[in-house]
């Protein structure tokens, strides 16, 4: 893959900021309005696959190394559990929301208890595996096969 | 409940995550993590005995929520899976070494220990779906492994079917979802005794005993078996036959067929008659074969009848209100059988995979005379076929003969001529082994191979003692009644499965 | 009569899986047989008229401080989509999965045609 033409690199290179506010405002905001951890790190892994497509896969792998990626996917999904767990310590049962005060307040982040956390890391762990099974499919999948946990 | 029943899901989970974290330079610490892992699993499984409980996640009343169930079958089966998982994690500790990216099948080992332990502890149909499919979608990557020509070809057969089987179960879900409106197992049970079997509920059972029968290996839907499990590295087989087909197929349909659909005589007679043409097809299929794992793998679908025949047995026997003493004599043998199949065809499966690493062939033909050079292996696998076989110390040999007593009991005298039958063919077929792996010439290029030491060893030993122990748990009265009994009376219960739960 | 047609797809999809020789076509197939049963789940929430399962302050009854009983008897089920998208999610691992499989079988042995890659027998 060589990538596309100068005036593709350039708009992507620009949307591709705004694609990532969005993605996180969809993460941050998921308790608050429609959307969430799975659908903001949707938005957020198709930002790069958007760059992926304009600059070529090389350019991918050195502004973003994949080792990161997978241990970025791994430590969501760990965070999620650890939340769980922690819910089982505090709350005494197994996804307690041992934070919780009251239902979500519109404009208020940090309401809802664990919610915002539980989507912070489920946003991490879709995006980064969406993104890898697409780039590991992509270049005929060099480590394709143990994405897909 | 002194035991939190999630942290049987979530301990191996959070490690399958964990360890890709660690890195190249971590392999060790990895192994050494993931091993701690199996082995707390282990000493939680044992304090589960003889428990019961269930469990709300968040908090969340029953209809409402997610709940995980803990009663007899749970726990035997539980317990069954943490023994098989802890003694291949110790075992492939040393044999994945010839593997490049260790880390990330420790971490997809977990992941379908994790998959597994859900389906056994799921109260509620749809989550029983999900796990399951974590724990297919793990194999289904862990068989295709090596990356080699045949492992992609069997990990491409055992996706394709095992997806079927999926969507198959996850449209009987449905159809269920449609009739009764719950998704809960024990609702759903409740819905089905007000309401009878209609149309729909009666077509959602056939599409359970298709998709379950398929991930069990029985006769008609076992093509992904024998291709799937040689290919696949030697402790993943052991896993894979050990415990994978019967948590995912015999596990889920018992209880699917017994606790939620109730017993009829049809679907007795339909898994009496699964079980027998699993268990003389996958006999006689098994004693041509020359790759040895081949030959453990149609072993594996002749053993797995077994199962299927004593729990259709006891089925058939409680649906004609026989005397119920006869139907759980069947459904213990079956049981025991399920639990004893699981040790033993675990340790067949981690010794010919030391077979495997010290002279690098899997063919009968072009091995022999290893007896001398592999004291142990040897060893581990003479227990182990005795056990399969059935040789009277061993424990192959109580649940064979508790299965021949419940079908004479029951005066199907040719069921238990079956049975005696098929042990002979398992006879023969593990004499070729020991004739052609152990005995005879030992050929030039295999003069100087060496038993593997440490790890692999430890879990071969601890298999075999375990062989050997077994059948203490169905003689000393102690052991049978915490272990064994309350997993029948779940069985034999019922459908007062659902009273009990909701009691609870 | 909508079932039935669902039905006819999770066959069609069913035949397809079997019948055809070429790799890709089976993950095809497998994925028309996912969408069946998907799409059956979502029918089965479905009814004619319905309204969105959301409860704001307008939905509960005046008196008894309840759900009103209009709200149940009209909204839809959210339950089928939740599951649905669930087994999407499933799906989609195991449609990569297979996609991969695929791609390296096809490195390997250069086809996808299944009747030519038979290494295994017997």
């Amino acid at each position: 893959m060589k990538g596309m033409t100068i005036i593709v690199k350039t708009i992507s290179s620009w949307v591709k900021v705004l694609i990532i506010l969005f993605g996180i405002y969809i993460i941050l905001f998921g308790h608050l309005t429609p959307g969430g951890g799975f659908a903001g790190g949707v938005i957020l892994a198709s930002s790069y696959v958007l760059l992926m497509l304009a600059f070529g896969g090389e350019f991918v792998k050195k502004d973003l190394p994949l080792s990161l990626v997978s241990k970025l996917d791994c430590l969501g999904a760990f965070m999620f559990i650890l939340i769980a767990l922690l819910g089982l310590v505090f709350g005494g049962v197994f996804f307690a929301n041992f934070l919780f005060e009251k239902y979500g307040q519109p404009l208020h982040l940090l309401s809802a208890g664990t919610i915002p956390f539980s989507n912070i890391a489920i946003g991490l762990k879709v995006g980064a595996s969406l993104f890898l099974v697409i780039y590991s499919l992509s270049i005929c999948c060099k480590a394709g096969e143990l994405d897909s946990h | 409940m002194s035991i939190p029943l999630p942290v049987f899901i979530a301990i191996p989970l959070a490690t399958a995550f964990l360890l890709p974290m660690f890195g190249k330079r971590g392999k060790d610490a990895a192994t050494i993590v993931a091993n701690l892992a199996t082995i707390s699993l282990l000493i939680l499984a044992i304090g589960c005995i003889g428990k019961s409980g269930v469990y709300e996640i968040g908090k969340w009343p029953i209809p409402l929520g997610i709940n995980l169930v803990l009663d007899g079958l749970s726990s035997l089966v539980l317990l069954v899976i943490s023994v098989v998982a802890a003694a291949v994690m110790l075992f492939s500790a040393g044999y994945m070494e010839q593997y490049t990216a260790k880390a990330k099948y420790l971490s997809l080992f977990l992941l379908m220990v994790a998959g597994m332990n859900g389906v056994v502890l799921s109260g509620d149909i749809f989550n029983l779906f999900v796990f399951l499919e974590i724990a297919s979608l793990a194999s289904y990557a862990l068989v295709g492994f090596g990356c080699g020509h045949e492992e992609l070809e069997a990990s491409f057969k055992y996706t394709v079917l095992g997806t079927i089987a999926s969507i198959f179960v996850l449209f009987a879900i449905g159809m269920v979802y449609g009739n009764t409106g719950a998704l809960n197992m024990a609702y759903i049970s409740k819905a089905i005794q007000s309401s009878g079997l209609n149309a729909g509920l009666s077509f959602a059972l056939a599409l359970f005993i298709v998709g379950f029968g398929l991930k069990a290996a029985l006769v008609p839907f076992h093509a992904w078996l024998p291709d799937a499990h040689p290919s696949a590295p030697a402790p993943i087989s052991a896993m894979l036959s050990g415990v994978l087909i019967k948590s995912l197929g015999v596990y889920a349909l018992a209880r699917v067929v017994f606790n939620v659909f109730g017993v009829s005589l049809e679907v007795g007679w339909l898994l009496i008659v699964l079980g027998i043409l699993s268990m003389v097809a996958g006999a006689f299929l098994a004693i041509g074969q020359w790759d040895i794992k081949r030959l453990m793998a149609y072993s594996s679908i002749s053993q797995i009848g077994y199962v299927v025949l004593g729990i259709g047995l006891g089925i058939m026997l409680l649906a004609r209100d026989a005397n119920p003493a006869w139907a759980s004599l069947a459904i213990l043998g079956g049981l025991f059988h399920l639990a004893n199949h699981a040790v033993y065809k675990s340790l067949l499966f981690l010794t010919s995979g030391s077979i495997e690493m010290a002279t690098g062939t899997r063919q009968l033909k072009e091995m022999g005379g290893l007896a001398r050079r592999l004291p142990f292996t040897r060893t581990a696998n003479a227990v182990a076929s005795a056990s399969i076989v059935g040789i009277p110390p061993f424990s192959g040999f109580w649940s064979k003969l508790i299965l021949v007593m419940a079908a004479v009991q029951a005066h199907y005298y040719w069921i238990a001529a079956i049975i005696v039958f098929v042990s002979l063919c398992t006879l023969i077929m593990y004499l070729k082994v020991q004739r052609y792996v152990f005995l005879g010439e030992l050929p030039e290029n295999l003069q100087d191979v060496e038993e593997n030491g440490g790890s692999m060893l430890v879990a071969m030993i601890f298999l075999t003692c375990l062989c050997v122990l077994m059948g203490l748990i169905v003689l000393v009265p102690g052991m049978r009644n915490s272990i064994l009994e309350p997993a029948v009376r779940v069985l034999t219960d019922g459908l007062k499965y659902s009273d009990i739960v909701t009691a609870m | 009569m909508l079932y039935a047609l669902c039905f006819l797809l999770f066959m069609i999809g069913l035949y397809c899986a079997v019948v055809k020789k070429n790799m890709v076509k089976i993950v095809v197939g497998i994925l028309i047989m996912e969408y069946a049963v998907n799409l059956f789940l979502v029918m089965l929430g479905f009814r004619t008229g319905g309204i969105a399962p959301i409860i704001d302050k307008t939905q509960f009854d005046a008196e008894t401080g309840r759900i009103a009983a209009s709200f149940i008897n009209s909204s839809v089920d959210p339950l089928p989509q939740a599951l649905v998208l669930t087994a999407i999610v499933i799906s989609l691992g195991s449609l990569a999965l297979m996609i991969s499989l695929c791609i390296r079988t096809y490195e390997k042995y250069g086809t996808f045609d299944i009747t030519e890659i038979r290494r295994l027998r017997g």
